[in-house]
């Protein structure tokens, strides 16, 4: 658990919004399996929470799903009371939900626009803005926002997608700066093309581009959070950690 | 609740939120300011927290932002807090 011997922080939580399936449920994996007990946000996919919830408990960790769509201002409060109530403070929050609305700028919707940005970077802030309040009281806490390659970089159809995640990594940067000195660290880790529900029907040719030659796996976005939610990772703050199999190098 | 709020609990509950910032107990007092106890935002916001749990009185930004001292801060919340 938390509180286990070697670890260095205070008892408490994780949150990971989004986290019923893809790069989220890979993410309170690897958490749970840090020790964490581990918050499963989902907004519409119960089953998937569950399951995920399931598998956690199933290999010995502890995880409750935590309802509740993160464009909703309300949300953020209610995800954490819910939690606090449950496992205490919330040390480690995990924005991951997130959602795309392809489209070239000419033709964009402003619901298009507006859904993306709100998912991708407005709930973020709302979610961390309450995090930190906690977490510079307990002069402990982890954030990590998961940004993409997509933002830094361009891509042509994702405009609203990529302002998000640029965003987020200027968020991530400014908030990390805020709160340093409380033991609270706030950085991004940016995936490149990794293989979920949420990137199918992206041409292979994106494959070929990769140094690696493979797409990401959901796994090897979690290891990157695993890293930063550690508590050797205290020094590590305001970065972008890139996981995209070389192809941003 | 709010009508019972006095200016020793006020200061009781502002000095211990400062003692466990930073600042050592014997340099609280109503005239130092918060430049000189190396007291900044963040550090306020934290005490805006503590005196909201204990009194249910908000402190947004723009009133912590014209604090200078100790004693502007107690004042300010006792007015708030019995008003």
């Amino acid at each position: 658990m938390s509180d286990a011997p070697g670890n260095g922080h205070p008892e408490g939580c994780a949150l990971v919004t989004g986290a019923s399936r893809g790069i989220g449920e890979a993410i309170a994996t690897a958490l749970a399996a840090e020790g964490w007990p581990v918050g499963v946000n989902f907004r519409s996919d119960e089953q998937g929470a569950d399951r995920v919830v399931a598998a956690i408990e199933a290999a010995g960790g502890t995880a409750v799903a935590a309802p509740g769509d993160v464009t909703d201002p309300a949300t953020a409060d209610a995800l954490f009371t819910q939690l606090e109530e449950r496992f205490g403070p919330v040390l480690v929050l995990v924005n991951n939900a997130g959602t795309r609305a392809d489209g070239l700028t000419v033709q964009m919707e402003d619901d298009a626009w507006q859904l993306v940005v709100d998912t991708n970077l407005s709930a973020a802030f709302r979610l961390t803005r309450r995090a930190v309040r906690t977490m510079t009281r307990q002069r402990f806490g982890r954030i990590i926002n998961i940004a993409s390659i997509v933002g830094p970089k361009a891509n042509a159809g994702q405009a609203n997608y990529a302002a998000a995640k640029a965003g987020l990594i200027g968020f991530t940067k400014t908030v990390a700066v805020e709160v340093a000195r409380r033991g609270v660290t706030v950085n991004a880790v940016a995936p490149g093309l990794v293989d979920t529900e949420l990137t199918e029907g992206i041409p292979s040719k994106f494959l070929e581009a990769i140094p690696a030659r493979r797409a990401g796996t959901p796994e090897d976005v979690a290891a990157c959070v695993r890293f930063l939610a550690s508590d050797p990772a205290g020094y590590v703050t305001g970065t972008t950690l890139t996981v995209d199999g070389g192809l941003s190098a | 609740m709010a009508a019972t709020v006095t200016a020793d609990q006020v200061e009781k509950v502002v000095y211990d939120a400062l003692a466990e910032i930073g600042p050592s107990r014997d340099q609280l007092k109503r005239e130092a300011t918060f430049e000189e106890l190396d007291v900044d935002s963040l550090d306020l916001a934290e005490v805006s927290q503590v005196v909201e749990e204990e009194f249910g009185v908000t402190l947004k930004g723009d009133d912590v932002e014209n604090l200078k001292t100790v004693g502007d801060a107690l004042d300010l919340i006792l007015q708030r807090a019995t008003s």
